[in-house]
């Protein structure tokens, strides 16, 4: 763990939504190639935090974060900090498969144009291999102008997975991937994580504690908006250091 | 037994509506189709000149038609501008408190009686316009536009809105998530998204203009000539028939002429209606939502 790998370092984040406060002094670190789960009851700010790292919290109104958010050293939250640009570099795949209302082929190919690829051809590649990579391409490549909405909850939520691979982001947040999947559906999710870990950093928030025990390699614990334990997976599950955690994982509350 | 005798009075007052609008239809029919017979279909429809008093008169509809047509097409672009334009505004970029004003006021345009919008029209808009373009007469098409189009507003804006208050928040977010800017987001995911609902309001909003009649009897300038431009005078259907219908001989042909033109705006409105209705169909279908 030397702190080259480090990408994203919370530093002291407080976050309140009007008076109310959601996060408490949380201090955590994401590592590069690295799965970091979220995991912790409803309500316990996992996802509020994530919202954090991409600033989707922004569009949120009359909400104020304090601390700081580090991405390569840079603080997301001050300065020349290019919101658009971030977004683009830490991409983010939602609970609820969101794909937009075009064609499978459109809905990669926007994030390109707004991002700026001209070359169609150059698009075309990428779309093509972000599909690939989504382990989607199989199953829509004869289907590529029908409508995204078409296809079924989980090939949904791959066809989201692509579209944020496509505008080629170093980082992925995934909030809740497959809370809205069947079984199948989330295994394939699961085995596809563990593949772009290769090549990204990932964090995941979920409910499912099997589910972080299975694909990550840090967790952190969160309770009613504290970080209550944070470190390697195998650690936390195994021998935790906080009676909470241990009570949480057997089941106890939450 | 009770039950059955509320029922039956319910029923009754639902499906009165019914028969109100088979009543406006056989009256419409009966007494505008006798015009197609003596005058034939093409040239009434076709005639260009409206002369239903002259000896022997003429009865050609298609002054009629065009100035409806370009009264309400301009009223067209004016409502997609400003009704769409403000509901863009007033949805996605003003905040709490400009919202709080804007949205009643909309709503108060729609409340107020089109002979005002006609007084507003004669009044303000006319004189206002002919000195500003210097133009021979400040009661023309385009003052009727301007003012029509403003009525348009409260229909065109408030459907619009709700359009693009359907357009889930998650589209939103899913944008701005791959990098996309509000722009970028609002034009090609939100409003895309809600096109249909928009287009529903448009055209629901066009459906008023076409059968309004006071005010474009008030600002139009009343000269039934096909126009050829945005400044002449023209005299649209519905200001002929509010106009004529006093002096017209009940029963004459003049009288059965203006029954015929208001069964054509019957289905043109019809027309309207039926389209917005398939547009807000497909529009549901689209976002996933009960058809």
């Amino acid at each position: 763990m030397n702190n080259e790998m480090v990408r994203i370092k919370a530093e002291n984040v407080n976050f309140y939504y009007g008076q109310k406060q959601a996060l408490k002094n949380i201090s955590l670190d994401v590592y590069q190639n690295k799965v970091t789960a979220l995991i912790g009851p409803s309500g316990c700010g996992k996802s509020t935090f994530i919202r954090l790292l991409n600033r989707m919290n922004d569009l949120v109104p009359r909400t104020r974060v304090e601390g700081n958010i580090f991405l390569d050293n840079v603080d997301i939250n001050r300065g020349q900090i290019d919101v658009v640009d971030l977004r683009r570099r830490v991409g983010m795949v939602f609970q609820k498969p969101n794909p937009f209302p075009k064609s499978i082929f459109e809905n990669l190919n926007y994030g390109l144009k707004v991002n700026g690829c001209k070359n169609r051809a150059e698009r075309e590649k990428k779309i093509i291999s972000a599909l690939q990579k989504a382990a989607l391409w199989q199953e829509v490549k004869d289907r590529l102008n029908e409508s995204a909405l078409g296809l079924s909850g989980g090939q949904q939520q791959r066809l989201c997975i692509a579209r944020c691979l496509a505008v080629n982001p170093e980082v992925i947040l995934f909030d809740e991937p497959c809370a809205s999947l069947d079984p199948i559906s989330t295994r394939y999710i699961e085995e596809l994580i563990l593949e772009l870990k290769r090549d990204y950093t990932i964090v995941i928030v979920t409910h499912n504690m099997q589910q972080a025990a299975r694909i990550s390699d840090f967790t952190a614990f969160l309770y009613l908006g504290e970080l209550i334990e944070f470190g390697l997976t195998e650690k936390i599950f195994t021998v935790p250091t906080q009676k909470m955690t241990e009570e949480y994982l057997s089941g106890k509350f939450g | 037994m009770k039950e059955k005798i509320y029922r039956q009075l319910f029923a009754l007052l639902a499906f009165a509506s019914v028969l109100f609008l088979v009543g406006i239809s056989i009256t419409l029919f009966v007494e505008g189709l006798p015009v197609f017979m003596e005058v034939g279909v093409f040239d009434f429809l076709f005639g260009k000149l409206w002369y239903p008093t002259s000896d022997p008169p003429d009865f050609g509809i298609l002054p009629l038609i065009m100035a409806t047509v370009w009264v309400t097409g301009g009223a067209l672009v004016i409502g997609i501008v400003l009704g769409v334009g403000s509901a863009i505004y007033i949805h996605e970029m003003a905040g709490r408190t400009q919202r709080a004003i804007l949205k009643p006021t909309v709503e108060i345009l729609a409340a107020i009686p089109s002979i005002v919008y006609g007084f507003f029209g004669m009044v303000l808009v006319a004189p206002f316009l002919q000195r500003l373009l210097d133009i021979p007469v400040g009661l023309c098409a385009f003052t009727g536009s301007l003012v029509l189009g403003i009525m348009t507003v409260p229909t065109i804006c408030s459907i619009s809105e709700d359009a693009l208050s359907y357009v889930p928040h998650s589209f939103r977010e899913a944008s701005l998530a791959v990098g996309a800017n509000r722009w970028q987001t609002l034009t090609q995911v939100v409003i895309p998204a809600a096109g249909s609902g928009i287009s529903t309001a448009i055209i629901l909003g066009m459906s008023r203009a076409v059968g309004e009649t006071m005010t474009v009897l008030m600002v139009c300038g009343g000269a039934a000539m096909v126009p050829t431009s945005f400044f002449q005078p023209v005299r649209p259907m519905t200001a002929a028939i509010a106009a004529e219908m006093g002096e017209a001989v009940v029963g004459g042909l003049h009288f059965h002429a203006l029954f015929a033109i208001g069964l054509i705006l019957f289905f043109i409105t019809l027309l309207f209606n039926v389209v917005a209705e398939m547009v807000s169909r497909r529009f549901r279908l689209k976002l996933g939502l009960a058809g």
